[in-house]
């Protein structure tokens, strides 16, 4: 059987076949057939902001150093002594201009190049040849502090391969004072399952009143109607004005924006009670006046879902990143962003706007994405069962006018659809049967 | 109502940033708190959480961070519980739907290395270890760390005023962390 032949047999239109999710082989080819050939998110700018900083991060299970070098270019070097393979750099980030490898101690500057190794003369090569530098990612390129790399020579320009989603991501970041954000820590967890599990769900407005019940009760505990968090879910989420655009490449958008009054203070409003709440929504209030609203509104969670094939989420104002770690292993990092007010867009009030927006990105981790990650693991032990073979994802499939395309070519759909995971499914089916022209760069 | 504002905060990280060298010399004291973190782990232990609810002052915190000691003006937090967000948290965990905890899981906790040291009049600060066993569904796992307790002496007892709870791998990936630490 021919390879494409192979994975026609396991993505169908409506459903897929439990092994993409157990199978130990399909893992390790995912990871150089996607992970290797398409633009992976590795780190955000702002986790390396001044020059000589690093931050470590993985491109599928490979262990990478993403530096910003003396000159301020950033590379995503391989953590791999060329010398014997021990990882160079050992802490999580940090500045410096050197990495010396603790075993034998070969030396690397933070472009990658090699400075040096002890006792040269015991050795007949020359070691300003390139194949003794650190191996590091050919292509790197950020899109607005997202910083992407790719192994493949043959891929699109990065903003070639983001295409339309680049429309949303742009309208995240624009509604912060000067058009960026900061990263500051993260809720960081992991659970016992295939990565896909966390991506499928990424746009999934199937689960929300199910998977996240006790959040919902949780949320409205104090209300008479449900109208906090994500309630808007309640009742009939078919005919919500919600909907999930699919942009191609396996990217995919959430947009539950047209549930929310188009009104500053409006986002804000939705939010449940968080600790400082009213303190520091009156100390707002005090410096802005009538403006408080947008300040406000940046402390509240936008409802937007933004997913990047393969490994990237943007939602609420949370960066999140999906790290493969085996095929039942993975982390999902739920990266925290603050606001940067350089130009003084928020009249003096960054500092309380983030003292809120803080505590408002605790909730969904704490509250919300535990009973993800439940689901996800039982999901992975009720795959063990391997006479059953098929996932189904056919929420919306043969229903008339149900999916349409849009002038722009993206498909459109309820947000309770399943069309965006049936159309990454059929993604991954085409990366996993094509061959990458994969290399590294020295 | 939140009463958490700029000072509250101000307050917690300057009494969480300084832990003081030596202990008070009162053996009464030191005992009584003992018992309260005793008490405190054995009512998690039995899922007694209303009961571990009401040894918390009407104006407390509970908080994991998310870097040794990090900053929660500036960073987010594994956890930042106001007492209403505390409140909710175990509402949250009494719905029934919370599926991260359905069925719950089975934890042991040893509390040890308790030292005492004086705050002001009527509170001190508590610093212990911990070993948290916990089994679920399966699995085996520990969490450890250290705990800072600020108590307070109010109406003849120790009421829980912060507790912050420093998990040896607060930066890392974890699995689950939906118990009450």
């Amino acid at each position: 059987m021919n390879t494409s032949t192979f994975f026609e047999g396991l993505v169908h239109e409506d459903r897929v076949h439990r092994s993409i999710y157990t199978d130990a082989a399909i893992f390790e080819r995912e990871m150089t057939h996607i992970f290797g050939a398409v633009w992976v998110y590795l780190a955000h700018e702002s986790q390396i902001p001044k020059n000589d900083d690093f931050v470590t991060a993985r491109l599928g299970l490979r262990p990478l150093i993403v530096t910003r070098d003396s000159q301020g270019k950033i590379h995503a070097l391989y953590n791999r002594c060329t010398h014997r393979g021990a990882r160079v750099c050992r802490t999580e980030r940090g500045n410096a201009r050197t990495f010396q490898c603790a075993y034998h101690g070969w030396t690397y500057f933070n472009t990658g190049k090699l400075r040096g190794v002890p006792w040269p003369e015991g050795y007949a090569c020359d070691f300003k040849d390139a194949q003794f530098n650190l191996a590091q990612v050919p292509r790197v390129e950020s899109y607005r502090g997202f910083i992407f790399g790719t192994l493949n020579l043959d891929a699109p320009s990065l903003k070639d391969y983001l295409g339309k989603i680049t429309g949303p991501i742009d309208e995240w970041l624009d509604r912060h004072p000067g058009g960026k954000v900061e990263v500051r820590e993260a809720n960081r967890l992991k659970y016992k399952g295939n990565w896909k599990l966390a991506y499928d769900n990424a746009a999934d407005g199937y689960h929300v009143v199910f998977s996240h019940r006790s959040l919902l009760e949780m949320e409205n505990r104090m209300q008479e109607d449900p109208t906090k968090g994500m309630s808007f879910y309640m009742g009939k989420p078919d005919e919500a004005p919600m909907y999930v655009q699919y942009f191609g490449r396996g990217h995919h958008f959430k947009d539950k924006r047209p549930n929310v009054q188009k009104r500053p203070g409006a986002l804000w409003e939705l939010e449940a009670a968080h600790p400082g709440m009213e303190a520091f929504e009156s100390r707002i209030k005090q410096k802005l006046g009538e403006k408080a609203g947008r300040a406000l509104d940046l402390a509240a969670a936008v409802p937007v879902n933004i997913n990047v094939f393969p490994n990237l989420s943007i939602l609420g104002n949370h960066i999140q990143l999906f790290q493969p770690l085996a095929v039942d292993e993975t982390d999902t990092t739920w990266y925290a962003t603050v606001v940067v007010d350089e130009a003084g867009e928020l009249g003096g009030a960054a500092d309380e706007v983030n003292a809120l927006r803080l505590r408002t990105q605790e909730a969904f981790p704490n509250f919300g994405e535990v009973d993800d990650a439940a689901n996800f693991e039982e999901i992975q032990r009720g795959l063990a069962a391997c006479e059953d073979e098929w996932v189904y994802m056919h929420r919306g499939l043969g229903i008339a006018g149900r999916v349409r395309t849009e002038p722009d070519g993206s498909l459109k759909a309820p947000a309770t659809d399943e069309v965006f995971m049936r159309e990454h499914m059929k993604e991954w089916k085409r990366l996993m049967a094509s061959e990458p022209r994969i290399s590294v760069l020295r | 109502m939140s009463y958490v504002d700029e000072t509250f905060y101000a307050e917690l990280v300057r009494d969480f940033s300084a832990w003081p060298d030596g202990e008070i010399g009162d053996s009464g004291t030191r005992e009584k708190c003992r018992m309260v973190l005793h008490r405190e782990a054995r009512l998690l232990d039995q899922g007694r959480f209303e009961d571990w609810l009401a040894m918390y002052a009407a104006q407390c915190v509970y908080w994991v961070p998310a870097t040794p000691g990090g900053d929660p003006r500036r960073e987010v937090a594994v956890a930042f519980d106001d007492r209403r967000r505390l409140e909710d948290r175990v509402y949250r965990l009494r719905t029934g739907h919370a599926w991260s905890q359905a069925p719950a899981s089975r934890t042991a906790r040893l509390v040890s290395n308790i030292e005492v040291f004086p705050h002001s009049d009527d509170s001190v600060m508590v610093r212990s270890s911990f070993l948290l066993s916990e089994w679920r569904v399966g699995d085996k796992q520990l969490w450890s760390g250290w705990c800072g307790h600020r108590l307070s002496y109010r109406g003849g007892r120790y009421e829980i005023e912060v507790r912050q709870v420093n998990l040896i791998d607060c930066d890392q990936n974890l699995r689950n962390p939906s118990i009450l630490l």
